[in-house]
């Protein structure tokens, strides 16, 4: 039943005399629905910024900043990341237990990579001598990157659960979820530094 | 606590649900401190925000002893007062009402309500609770760091926040906005809990159109907490970095006592949008779980069905909606474009359309309802005329060619206690009367509850509209004293020490009410199943109190939760789990 036909029903007229249906409001997993309201509680978060960054723009103190090449490689390193973790899933659904542990070390390691790379943009920014943190540019640059990679911090958490799941031989079924989670929590944060990047390299 | 044995309760059709696995409780640490029970974490996130509610109190009188008798008190200085109004006001929208309709009254309700065993994720509930205790101890031990907590109003605006003029710019305004942060933080994630096991978690039969509206009031309040507490947490985030590594997200090029200081180019109106962002959903985020509430205790102690259950259902989520495009409201004197203020004060007057809606069909329930005038009832009533009073206000207010004169006076203060704080208020009481059989097996006292219903119902008025008749004089809020001013009467000052009497009265009343929790919970009535006959699924677990698990087999739905006074039917309510083929109709069981 649609949403529109559920919100119209008339609940004074329908008492139910057979087997009343299940009520889900989705067919997902509850985790997974759980998992997609975070995600879009952090799409507002991210957006908010976004457009504190763009209205911050319009002020004549705004001087744009060179981003440092190493990002290039560190969105590579994201996108092997979340590829690894999106093989785990597919080797989840098939069941493939080795293909899980490879996705999920190839995912965690290019995260990892990542936020090392990330921290090597810092330092390239500090050589430059972009510290002036009175420059919005750089202070934002410093803020987006760094809330960026607390959010793949507290993924590797989850990560690091999942790989102890793995170890300690829980049933499939229970990995695919885990797996499943991860995978979509990591193609979330690859969106996100896309557009984060986007932002920051047109600005 | 008294538990009742289960009895008429046979009633309930065995259930083939599709039951869940839960977590048992293996020490007593486990089953009351850390523990994954949504009930035990509703009574931890009600006592927390009840005591912090305390001391939020006693900050008023402190307040109020400074308004109504000025130098009188020596030990009340200017920083301090401006501490006392800070906290105070954080402490009540955030730390008292978010945390107890959302934290409290979700957790418990939600689950019971829905017919649930629990929430989806019990481990999470429990560390939202552990998250938010840590917040407000942060909160607490701000008054104790040198310099105090901050002073700088609870809306917290920058440049003044963060400057040195202002109280508790070291370390105070600091820990705010980490307690802020993780308040939000431990906020999501029982909000991630009330949603998901509202969208997933609901029994058989229990459509969307079939919950409560209490049910409905919790949801979308949670809904728009989830979306608009982000916008604080961008906030607090963007002023600690101005605050702690010199960034001008904020900071106007600005000089302090004769200093230029590295701060430039940075908006705080910026800061302002983004607060309002918050802060304006957030009177809806307290309002409507209290909307919810007392449609409930209205169809309930009126054994009438609601009127309009669709139209109830639409307004809370059309409210909700709205709630988002009314920000600037807040902002008429800031100096931004007038255009904006005519868009603003356009969607501010549209939200009142939904919200008399609501008032009507409050009222049209009890239109030729079997009326009865307990407890809950009568904070139900006080609920509906103190909302329409402090909403009315709300109208002048949101017309800026009223607001600019009145902005910043006492008729602002007046009119937010009214709507925002007394009104919700009611409805917590009226909800603690409502549901204490349920929590303890025991009524509260009728005596002592009639005596704090009129005092504090009597006692809000008496406080608040004077204070609306000194914002009309001028007098302005935030003040530590009014000084010699040539357009205020004196006679200001003496309804001033007026209202501070009645303040500290009323407060010191409330006494009678913790004394009825406590001895009620040992020397109450016993309440036994389902003392008000009521529908909804809380009132048929085979225990009160509920225990582990709600429920012994789930219960099944077949039909709203406002089946009262059913032609036909023996008694003048059915409730939700009752199928039709069984409802007694005086001729047996058909």
């Amino acid at each position: 039943m649609g949403i529109f036909q559920q919100l119209t029903e008339k609940p004074w007229l329908t008492v139910e005399g057979k087997e009343p249906a299940e009520q889900r409001a989705f067919s997902l997993e509850s985790p997974h629905v759980g998992l997609r309201v975070f995600l879009a509680v952090a799409t507002v978060l991210f957006t908010l910024f976004l457009v504190v960054y763009v209205e911050r723009m319009t002020f004549p103190d705004w001087r744009p900043l060179s981003e440092p090449w190493v990002l290039w490689l560190n969105t590579l390193v994201l996108v092997i990341s979340s590829a690894g973790f999106h093989w785990a899933w597919v080797n989840a659904d098939r069941g493939d237990l080795d293909g899980i542990k490879t996705g999920l070390l190839a995912g965690g390691m290019a995260s990892f990579a990542f936020l090392a790379g990330q921290l090597w943009a810092w330092r390239l920014l500090v050589d430059l001598g972009y510290y002036d943190m009175a420059n919005p540019a750089i202070g934002f640059f410093y803020l987006l990157t760094g809330l960026h990679g607390l959010h793949l911090l507290g993924g590797l958490v989850a990560w690091f659960r999942t790989s102890a799941k793995v170890k300690a031989e829980v049933g499939l079924a229970q990995l695919r979820l885990s797996v499943g989670l991860c995978a979509v929590y990591w193609h979330f944060l690859l969106v996100v530094w896309l557009v984060l990047f986007g932002l920051l390299l047109l600005t | 606590m008294a538990y009742v044995a289960p009895a008429e309760v046979e009633q309930i059709p065995p259930a083939e649900v599709e039951d869940v696995e839960l977590y048992h409780a293996k020490s007593w640490v486990t089953k009351y401190v850390f523990s994954q029970d949504a009930k035990v974490i509703a009574i931890q996130y009600s006592a927390t925000a009840i005591a912090i509610g305390l001391v939020g109190l006693v900050l008023s009188w402190l307040m109020r002893l400074q308004l109504g008798f000025p130098e009188l008190f020596d030990f009340i200085e200017p920083s301090d007062y401006y501490q006392f109004i800070t906290v105070h006001g954080m402490i009540m929208v955030i730390y008292l009402l978010t945390a107890l309709f959302l934290g409290g009254f979700g957790n418990y309700l939600i689950p019971l309500m829905v017919g649930a065993r629990d929430m989806v994720f019990p481990y999470v509930n429990m560390v939202s609770y552990w998250v938010y205790l840590g917040a407000v101890i942060l909160l607490i031990v701000s008054f104790f760091v040198p310099g105090g907590a901050t002073g700088a109003g609870w809306t917290l605006y920058p440049p003044q926040a963060i400057l040195s003029g202002t109280p508790g710019s070291e370390g105070g305004i600091i820990l705010m906005l980490v307690s802020l942060a993780l308040f939000i933080i431990g906020f999501t994630m029982g909000g991630l809990n009330y949603v998901v096991t509202v969208l997933q978690a609901r029994t058989r039969g229990m459509t969307l159109m079939r919950l409560p509206l209490t049910i409905w009031g919790i949801f979308t309040a949670t809904v728009l907490a989830l979306l608009a507490f982000p916008a604080l947490l961008v906030g607090a985030v963007m002023m600690t970095f101005d605050k702690l590594l010199g960034t001008s997200f904020f900071m106007p090029a600005i000089v302090e006592m004769g200093v230029y200081l590295d701060y430039g180019g940075g908006s705080p109106l910026l800061f302002q949008h983004l607060f309002w962002f918050f802060g304006h959903p957030e009177v809806y985020i307290v309002a409507l779980p209290a909307f919810g509430i007392v449609s409930d205790l209205i169809s309930v102690h009126a054994r009438r069905h609601i009127f309009g259950y669709r139209m109830m259902v639409w307004a809370i989520v059309g409210i909700g909606a709205l709630s988002f495009v009314v920000w600037a409201h807040h902002m008429y004197v800031s100096g931004m474009n007038p255009w904006f203020g005519f868009f603003f004060a356009t969607t501010t007057l549209i939200i009142a359309v939904p919200t008399a809606l609501k008032v009507y069909n409050w009222t049209l329930t009890l239109w030729k309802g079997n009326i009865r005038f307990t407890l809950p009832m009568l904070f139900a009533l006080a609920f509906i005329v103190t909302f329409v009073n402090g909403g009315i206000t709300g109208l002048f207010l949101g017309n800026v060619v009223v607001d600019v004169p009145l902005s910043d006076t006492m008729f602002v203060v007046a009119h937010f206690h009214m709507v925002m704080g007394v009104a919700p208020l009611l409805v917590v009481f009226g909800g603690i009367y409502h549901w204490f059989p349920l929590i303890t097996g025991r009524m509260l006292h009728e005596g002592m509850g009639q005596f704090h219903f009129w005092v504090t119902f009597i006692g809000a008025y008496t406080i608040f509209l004077p204070l609306h008749y000194l914002g009309f004089l001028g007098v302005p809020r935030r003040y530590f004293e009014m000084g010699e001013t040539n357009f205020i009467p004196e006679s200001a000052q003496d309804l001033n020490a007026f209202v501070t009497v009645v303040a500290l009265t009323v407060g010191v009343a409330q006494i009678v009410f913790f004394i009825n929790l406590f001895w009620s919970l040992k020397n109450g009535k016993l309440a036994g199943h389902n003392p008000w006959k009521a529908c909804s699924l809380e009132w048929r677990t085979a225990h009160v109190p509920p225990r582990h698990g709600n429920f012994d087999d789930l219960p099944v739905v077949y039909r709203w939760a406002y089946d009262y006074g059913v032609p036909g039917a023996d008694e003048d309510f059915i409730p939700q789990d009752v199928p039709p083929d069984r409802v007694s109709t005086g001729k047996g069981e058909v």
